[in-house]
């Protein structure tokens, strides 16, 4: 059945009008049409745009300040379930789509300012643990010899600890706090970094146009960062994507056991574990911000993978 | 064979001496005096010197790398300063918990992880496929901490009066105990290091000790404490495990000795299960000692959330009450246990797979 179906998957390829077409595909249209193709990856990308536009018009969707406190304001008592006038709550009553925490503030508005923090985290945290990563992989791979080897063995110790753990005892000597929880995930994931560049640097510095660069009197760093770093870019990028998603997950557990961002600051993290306590009284509090996080993870691991696919398409068919 | 496993063990050596030096790194870099930490703040200059006396902390920094590496090699993990109790004990007591929970977690993560994988490949593109991989995609998204707690609300609010209702904190009901199976079975063991430590710990396995001693109330109890616990425990790893399951058994699945095996008029179920499935296994084995680290982690939110005094809880409060000898021991036992599973899971594969002894 299997082969069959291969089969009928590829004559139509060769009768396809597009594959027909005198203009030439690039490499970069293909991974764009295969990415495109893939119905996960558009919820994805669907998802994340949401979040992002969520995080930009923050201040237009979000109906309080996140941190305002509504005593006084309103009528309203705190942890107050969700009124939503759509579904029959009394229109004398104020709306609160999601309900009011602990300090009677708006939890609607705190989730909508809290998409921006995940985000910051997301991108952040990975920047830093790409720049370092890369570079360190980069060198070692390139180097060779006793740097390769004392990196390499850094690399492998720290990734002996569970990530979390790791990032829990990095925070408990930094302090906690949102800063100190970023450096400290940023530090966990620059193994998975630098070990992506370091193979892909020791596959590509052994190619022809390495080599030509190399006879035509290439400097050894313009040789690292214009011939064989754009070229070990892919797998950069998929891990990239994945570690966002990850960073998110773990900003958000850090956040949770109070190492991370601190009250009153709306963050995902830092709210379910503030009103964790009230989960049997008020499980609202706890539900959507939970439900964010996960949404936005969703969404980046999503990403990540349709862009494996399209990037390599030699695993495209089994995943 | 043995070639091999001596060259893995001694592979790890390097790293557990990393292990120990960055845990040393870091307890030396928490900010604040040790003595201060350990005596309070209104200790005299002459007990701090005493302090540091016995502590080795006047010797130079290389000397008590020395002094801290030997303690540790003897099994020596100091005192909580929270406790005042030699760290070993409080080890005792809380290190069974957390392997109790990890590998029931585990166990689930397997049971349900690998048949949904291989239903999935079998069944590819069809609507069980679909649904499979939404729920794995979601799975490997979930904030444990966040679907424990829901959980917690589900069972133990929503499911109140029903034969569902399961307890959502705690190792036992309050009122039972476990008698541990050495005072059941009237052994004399005197209070100390040796013996004592060791059936100590064993009967801190509250599923272990209750089979033993036959006190099925107790395992009963135990049990359904642990189950919602494991269950938002297992979620990554389980849904990590059929994601990889299901590509691995796709891709045998377009082998040619596959194919023979059809041809020749094998039943699907002994295609799938013996010729697919077993040549499939070996990515799975990676993925799950790549997931424990995420068990392990997740180990400290799991038990943050369901109130149970394990590992990663009081590893959670030694942070909070800045109690290091706590901190680095428990920091040196999760990682060393972490690349031990590992090294377990290389030899696990090189017996999966003669490909890798042989070269």
């Amino acid at each position: 059945m299997t082969t069959l179906n291969q089969q009928s998957e590829f004559v139509p390829t060769i009768l396809d009008p597009e594959a027909l077409d005198s203009r030439p595909i690039t490499l970069w249209g293909l991974v764009r049409r295969r990415f495109f193709r893939r119905k996960s990856a558009m919820v994805g990308l669907g998802i994340l745009g949401l979040l992002i536009l969520t995080a930009i018009f923050a201040p237009a969707i979000a109906p309080y300040h996140p941190e305002q406190v509504l005593i006084g304001v309103e009528q309203v008592r705190k942890r107050q379930a969700p009124c939503i006038h759509l579904l029959g709550c009394p229109t004398d009553q104020p709306q609160h789509l999601m309900g009011l925490d602990g300090n009677v503030r708006d939890q609607f508005s705190r989730v909508v300012y809290g998409s921006r923090f995940s985000l910051i985290i997301g991108f952040t945290t990975v920047t830093f643990a790409i720049l370092v990563g890369a570079t360190l992989g980069g060198l070692a791979g390139f180097l060779g010899g006793w740097f390769d080897d004392i990196v390499m063995r850094i690399m492998d110790v720290l990734l002996a600890f569970p990530s979390l753990l790791l990032a829990i005892a990095i925070v408990a000597v930094l302090g906690p706090g949102l800063i100190n929880a970023l450096l400290a995930i940023g530090i966990v994931s620059i193994p998975a970094y630098a070990r992506v560049v370091r193979a892909s640097v020791l596959m590509v510095k052994e190619m022809d146009y390495v080599s030509a660069s190399r006879a035509l009197g290439a400097a050894p760093l313009s040789l690292l960062y214009n011939r064989i770093l754009p070229n070990a870019l892919t797998p950069l990028i998929v891990q990239g994507t994945l570690g966002i998603a990850s960073a998110i997950l773990d900003a958000a557990a850090l956040s949770f056991l109070g190492l991370g961002a601190q009250p009153p600051t709306p963050e995902w993290g830092s709210m379910l574990g503030t009103e964790r306590n009230q989960v049997f009284t008020a499980p609202h509090l706890v539900f959507y911000p939970g439900l964010a996080i996960m949404l936005t993870v969703l969404a980046f691991n999503l990403l990540g993978d349709g862009l494996r696919d399209a990037l390599d398409p030699r695993l495209a068919h089994v995943s | 064979m043995l070639q091999y496993i001596t060259r893995r063990i001694l592979l790890a050596v390097p790293v557990l001496f990393g292990i120990l030096l960055v845990t040393f790194i870091l307890g030396r870099l928490i900010p604040g005096d040790p003595c201060t930490a350990a005596l309070g703040e209104h200790a005299t200059a002459e007990a701090c010197e005493r302090f540091a006396k016995e502590f080795g902390l006047d010797q130079p920094i290389l000397v008590q790398l020395g002094i801290y590496m030997g303690n540790i090699l003897r099994g020596d993990f100091g005192e909580s300063i929270r406790y005042s109790r030699p760290v070993t004990l409080i080890l005792i007591e809380r290190l069974p918990m957390t392997i109790e929970l990890s590998t029931l977690a585990l166990i689930l993560a397997l049971l349900i992880g690998i048949p949904a994988g291989i239903i999935a490949a079998v069944r590819h593109n069809s609507a069980t496929d679909v649904v499979t991989m939404v729920g794995a995609n979601v799975g490997v998204s979930m904030p444990v901490f966040w679907l424990g707690l829901m959980m917690a609300y589900l069972f133990a609010i929503v499911l109140k009066d029903t034969p569902f209702w399961l307890p959502p904190s705690g190792r036992l009901t309050a009122g039972l105990t476990a008698t541990p199976f050495y005072e059941h079975y009237g052994w004399q063991v005197e209070p100390g290091p040796g013996w004592f430590y060791l059936l100590e710990f064993l009967s801190n396995f509250y599923i272990f000790n209750s089979i033993v001693t036959f006190n099925f109330t107790v395992l009963k109890d135990a049990i359904t404490h642990l189950i919602l616990p494991a269950l938002a425990l297992c979620t990554i790893p389980m849904a990590i495990i059929a994601r990889m399951t299901r590509s691995s058994v796709l891709e045998v699945l377009g082998m040619d000795y596959v194919r023979t095996a059809r041809a020749k008029g094998l039943r699907e179920r002994i295609v799938v299960i013996k010729h697919a499935f077993r040549n499939a296994l070996l990515p799975v084995v990676t993925v799950i000692g790549l997931s424990l680290g995420g068990l392990l982690g997740g180990a400290v939110l799991t038990e943050t959330v369901f109130s149970l005094a394990g590992v990663g809880r009081i590893l959670f409060e030694a942070i909070t009450a800045r109690d290091y000898p706590v901190i680095q021991s428990f920091t040196i036992v999760i990682a060393t246990g972490y690349v031990a599973i590992n090294l377990l899971v290389d030899l696990a594969y090189a017996y999966l797979d003669p490909r890798i002894r042989l070269t």
